[in-house]
């Protein structure tokens, strides 16, 4: 079984990685991040936030894009392209399908994010002249952006099992964007004062992620540690997301008829 | 033990918006493989081939009745470690070389080392594809052999082949024809689903025919040929009028092609008379042979549901469809 997993996890990441798009928005994340330099330069004083912050926030733009318009792909592709028919004839049980494949994308993205966090670092380096502890901290940040899209690629699965490429990459950015404003949705349904709405906006704010807890850039380019405990939690809440999608997509893919 | 079983298989596809309507695809197909036998799936577009096989695969699942491969499921992967299958029209990946994704098929068997790399560099070098090339720019004739190529790499007992011709040049279809019976003389058993009657003609012990989701017939094709011995062909060189119009009303169809004509009596019993009138004319005879059945009369008369006596059934051994 894990020989399976792992061997469709290899072919979805040589998949990926020979996909153009990801090679156009890797080259637009590094040279986003390398013109930091110029924004920084003119932001007199805070230098090093301007730079941290639009650094950190080209990792997380261009990781989201990356796993929406790769991810949308991962089942819908196969299905499109009858691909599945010689995966699944062969000695693979479904749900060993859905989860090489996630696993595939994931390593994916973890070597993306790997390769735009040299970029930032090196522009980091060149306009410091020097690595601090300080600046070690940042990799916590981006430890949060990697948990953000491994939920982000799970949504994408799921709609890739059920929808088109197209549908499945408007939901899954609608997702996120939801999942970035979910307090003040439940907010905006409690002073609505109308009860349907507010029911509406509790069911939203409970069942889909919460992305704002993620969201520790600013603190990182301040200087703060992230608390250990938030990290733990952090990963726990991404890992059970992640398992509830997986499940969620594994059911559907095991119903459906090629 | 069978090699493969369907009982009483049925499947309905859910069609429509809501997909409240039910589409029949199959309809109560009984069948069974031998170990070793070419069993040829024959039927027009749109008969229920594909999607019989796709149940054998477990790629889809039946509304009702039974599958067994040797027993087994096809739900329960084990099943597979012994199956080998190349779809319709296959369609591989573009972004891979053909050495990548034999690679690829065969660690998904579990394959790994030194015997994954036998296996695959001798069944490309088998279908001529041992090179460098991705697959986007393949042939449609390089990629039905990757997709046979593919198929074999586990060494599989049974091979399901889709349309195996379908796209192949003369010569390709030769060579598929070949490696069919070479793995016939391995004791494989090959099941594949064809509208080319000739190739059934040449590689199946055994033939079904399907039309609109139901069993027409089934048996063995030797006995299906040698009891359809249906009529007498004559040919004549330059006959004249006088020669024709006599042999009208033996004749069942007069063809003329250039100085020849080409005289299909009605009945063996006409055969006598016919030649006298052709002695008594004077006409020049060129040859008289009996016609057999083909396989194509067969499926014809199968498909446009002119079942033939069962008595006739009884001698050529076939299992008449059960009329529902």
């Amino acid at each position: 079984m894990i020989q399976r997993i792992r061997t469709i996890a290899i072919h979805t990441f040589k998949e990926s990685v020979r996909e153009k798009v990801l090679y156009n928005l890797i080259v637009f994340a590094l040279l986003l991040i390398g013109s930091s330099v110029l924004f920084a330069s003119i932001s007199l004083g805070v230098e090093r936030l301007m730079l941290v912050n639009l650094g950190l926030s080209s990792i997380a733009i261009f990781g989201l894009l990356m796993a929406i318009f790769i991810g949308i792909g991962l089942v819908s592709k196969e299905i499109d392209r009858r691909t599945i028919h010689n995966i699944l004839s062969k000695p693979v049980r479904r749900f060993e399908f859905i989860v090489g494949k996630y696993l595939g994308l994931l390593l994916t993205l973890a070597v993306n994010t790997g390769i735009m966090t040299v970029g930032f670092y090196l522009t980091l380096y060149y306009v410091e002249r020097r690595l601090g502890p300080e600046d070690l901290l940042l990799l916590e940040a981006i430890y949060f952006i990697l948990l953000q899209l491994a939920i982000v690629v799970g949504f994408a699965l799921l709609f890739s099992c059920v929808s088109t490429p197209i549908l499945s990459a408007f939901f899954t950015f609608c997702v996120y964007v939801v999942g970035n404003f979910l307090g003040d949705i439940r907010w905006l349904g409690q002073e609505s004062g109308s009860a349907v709405f507010e029911k509406i906006t509790s069911v939203v704010y409970y069942l889909l992620p919460n992305f704002s807890d993620f969201q520790v850039i600013s603190q990182s380019a301040h200087g703060s540690a992230v608390p250990c405990h938030l990290l733990v939690s952090g990963s726990l809440y991404a890992l059970l997301y992640v398992t509830v999608l997986i499940s969620a997509s594994i059911l559907i893919f095991e119903e459906r008829e090629f | 033990m069978p090699a493969i079983e369907t009982i009483e298989l049925t499947k309905d596809y859910r069609v429509g918006f809501w997909r409240k309507q039910a589409r029949r695809a199959l309809d109560g197909l009984s069948l069974q493989v031998e170990v070793g036998e070419v069993f040829g799936l024959l039927g027009p577009n749109g008969a229920g081939k594909t999607t019989t096989l796709k149940i054998l695969l477990g790629l889809v699942f039946p509304t009702s009745g039974l599958v067994r491969l040797f027993e087994r499921d096809p739900r329960d992967i084990s099943a597979h470690r012994n199956i080998g299958y190349l779809p319709e029209n296959p369609s591989f990946y573009d972004h891979l070389t053909a050495q990548e994704f034999m690679t690829y098929a065969a660690s998904l068997f579990g394959l790994s080392g030194r015997e994954r790399s036998r296996r695959v560099g001798r069944l490309l070098e088998q279908v001529g594809l041992a090179g460098g090339l991705p697959l986007r720019k393949f042939s449609k004739g390089m990629i039905q052999r990757l997709g046979i190529a593919q198929a074999l790499v586990n060494d599989p007992e049974i091979v399901f082949l889709d349309e195996p011709m379908s796209g192949l040049d003369p010569v390709g279809r030769r060579e598929v024809r070949n490696l069919i019976l070479e793995l016939k003389d391995k004791g494989k058993t090959i099941f594949f689903s064809t509208h080319i009657l000739s190739d059934a003609e040449t590689l199946c012990d055994r033939v079904a025919i399907l039309d609109r989701g139901k069993l027409q017939g089934c048996g063995e094709l030797r006995e299906i040929l040698e009891v359809g011995l249906s009529s007498t062909e004559v040919v004549l060189e330059k006959p004249n009028r006088g020669v024709i119009v006599a042999l009208e009303p033996y004749a069942c169809s007069i063809v003329r092609t250039g100085n020849r004509v080409r005289v299909v009596l009605r009945a063996e019993s006409d055969v006598g008379q016919a030649l006298a009138e052709i002695v008594g004319w004077k006409a020049k005879l060129i040859s008289l042979n009996p016609v057999r059945l083909s396989l194509e009369d067969y499926f014809m008369e199968r498909v446009q549901n002119k079942v033939g006596s069962s008595a006739g059934e009884k001698a050529a051994g076939m299992e008449p469809a059960k009329d529902e």
